[in-house]
């Protein structure tokens, strides 16, 4: 007896009557909650100002691509995303780097203090970072007061920011990294020392290769919280410093000190820069992304 | 082999630890210092005042409006959030129908885009919800409203309803998390268990609250976890959304906002460090208590 594909599906349409359609229509109607809001912004930064306002819902009568114009120059949009660029890329390689170096040798190696160390790091995992911002902000005024690096890692400067990132990372970093080198063989390790390569070297060229998931999953992670980070670049980086404004803190300025002269088309096509990289990057990425975010909380 | 160990590790671990002391260590531990002294602007000299911070922490009733927002979010969010996420990593993975079990046609494209929210920033999404709830003809929910005739709702500048805007907002960004956290343990559940459930006559809500929800349980403890330290740490929505950044009338303030105004608007940098103690004892004592109240044998498969 042979029943075709069409027939079964039929079938169980039938027996599973309204409660599968409910099931649907409250999934769609989530995806609408989500789909719609980030649509309408997108519509709208190719609206006019008179049309934003005279309707929520109507379709620019041409689209106005000077908009997207006005936000990356007049808006310094351009300028925002470059220096997130900038701050993002240092700051999740030094987190990288420094991160797998402190989880690796306290994995793999014993010595006295390495515990101590170890939970040094993730105990930064429990403290709300809201505690620490009043002394931060003052370490990285005194840390701008050194000779000649001073003017580098100061109030206002991108390497003052990129080293606060690096730290606030490492605890989640350090964690992760060392249950992950924990489970790693020592077999390819231990051959390689006995044909006389370096501790470094066995970093690097072996454990590092090795870890490769790992890494792919917390440094997705990172550059998301650190690409999204805002609490931080607003005590760092003062309005005094506003070309050195990251994307987040200049989007949400427009809105919030522009008041009744904000140049609203040109917000919603600022907004719409920095969601759709994202959206972008995200569905080509999906499966990474979400392995990666997901990783620690499953760990 | 030991040949250069002990260089290799002090050369691996001192700049690390060192950027750890320096940024993270010190001003945490700084901080409960200050926080009982009187310091005040840029320039002062700070004296040392004992719990005098904390007996005004007492009387501020704008900071007592903050703490019991965020115990309001505390409890809220965990739980508006953790629902719809289990209903629908339900939905998809299980509660599909047909005989046996599986997820609904089209799971990978909901769970794509459930989770848009996700990867986008904080501060970016309240720009946008403060556009979204805009109370003129511009506004996405309100400009329906009005075409009809109908008065637009306040959704930022009534009082009342302010901060259920701003708990809608975190779920909304939240959800999509969850269904994917719980699709992965979801995953890791056998069919045969469904199976022999349904042969036992079982329906699709038996199914989850007799087999799903007692394996899932480890993950939703865990879920749960995280979205009360969310909670606490609300800044962002509250701060570019809300009108006055925080109001109207303190409606939507939160701990992490109020130490933020008292800081670096107010420069009373004591007084806020207060704030943040407090905050910090909140969150330990939330961890402590949540992984006490919902600790159950594991249940092994």
């Amino acid at each position: 007896m042979t029943i075709s594909r069409a027939e079964v599906r039929q079938a169980r349409r039938v027996r599973l009557g309204p409660l599968s359609y409910l099931s649907h229509v409250a999934l769609v109607v989530w995806t609408i909650l989500v789909v719609v809001p980030l649509a309408w912004t997108f519509l709208a930064s190719f609206k006019s100002e008179d049309e934003i306002f005279s309707g929520a819902w109507t379709f620019p009568a041409v689209p106005r691509f000077d908009n997207w114009a006005r936000a990356w120059e007049q808006a310094h949009v351009g300028q925002y995303f470059l220096n997130s660029v900038i701050v993002v890329a240092c700051s999740t390689f030094g987190t990288m780097l420094l991160g797998s170096m402190a989880a690796y040798v306290l994995s793999r190696y014993r010595f006295r203090g390495n515990r101590a160390i170890y939970l040094l790091f993730v105990s930064g995992l429990a403290f709300p970072v809201y505690l620490a911002l009043t002394p931060l902000f003052f370490v990285v005024q005194n840390m701008g007061q050194l000779p000649l690096i001073g003017q580098f890692i100061g109030l206002n400067t991108h390497g003052g920011l990129i080293l606060v990132y690096i730290a606030y990372s490492l605890p989640f970093t350090v964690f992760f990294l060392a249950a992950f080198f924990r489970t790693l063989p020592t077999a390819v390790a231990e051959a390689a020392f006995v044909d006389g390569a370096s501790h470094t070297r066995v970093f690097f060229q072996i454990m590092l290769p090795m870890a490769r998931p790992g890494i792919v999953s917390v440094t997705i992670f990172n550059v998301l919280g650190q690409w999204n980070q805002y609490q931080l670049p607003l005590v760092l980086l003062s309005g005094e410093a506003r070309d050195k404004w990251v994307l987040t803190q200049g989007i949400a300025s427009i809105s919030t000190a522009a008041g009744y002269d904000a140049d609203w088309s040109a917000l919603f096509a600022a907004l719409s820069m920095a969601i759709l990289p994202m959206i972008i990057i995200y569905t080509v990425f999906q499966r990474q992304i979400q392995a990666g975010l997901t990783a620690g909380a499953l760990k | 082999m030991t040949h250069g160990r002990t260089r290799f590790i002090i050369g691996f671990l001192a700049f690390p630890v060192l950027l750890y002391l320096v940024y993270v260590i010190s001003p945490y531990a700084q901080a409960f210092y200050i926080a009982m002294t009187n310091w005040r602007g840029v320039n002062a000299n700070p004296q040392f005042v004992g719990l005098e911070n904390f007996r005004r922490l007492l009387d501020d009733a704008v900071f007592w409006k903050a703490v019991w927002h965020n115990l309001l979010l505390l409890i809220l969010l965990p739980v508006g959030t953790i629902t719809i996420a289990l209903f629908f990593a339900y939905l998809l993975n299980v509660g599909g129908g047909g005989r046996g079990v599986g997820g609904i046609r089209g799971s990978g494209f909901y769970k794509v885009v459930f989770f848009f929210p996700q990867v986008l920033a904080v501060a970016i999404i309240a720009v946008l919800f403060q556009q979204v709830f805009r109370p003129d003809r511009g506004g996405m929910l309100n400009g329906p409203l009005m075409a009809l005739g109908i008065e637009p709702i306040g959704f930022l500048s009534n009082p009342d309803i302010a901060l259920w805007s701003v708990l809608g907002v975190l779920i909304w960004q939240a959800v999509g998390f969850y269904v994917v956290l719980f699709s992965a343990g979801m995953a890791s559940i056998p069919k045969e268990m469904y199976e022999a459930a349904q042969i036992d006559g079982a329906g699709r809500a038996a199914m989850f609250f007799r087999v799903t929800l007692p394996l899932l349980w480890d993950t939703v403890q865990v879920g749960w976890v995280y979205l009360g330290i969310a909670a606490l740490d609300v800044f962002a929505v509250v701060w570019v959304m809300t009108a006055e950044q925080g109001g109207p009338d303190h409606s939507t303030t939160v701990i992490a906002a109020e130490i933020y105004r008292n800081a670096f608007d107010y420069f009373k940098f004591g007084y806020a460090s207060a704030m943040g103690v407090v905050l910090f004892f909140f969150t330990i004592g939330f961890a402590v208590l949540a992984l006490r109240l919902s600790r159950r044998e594991r249940i092994e498969y």
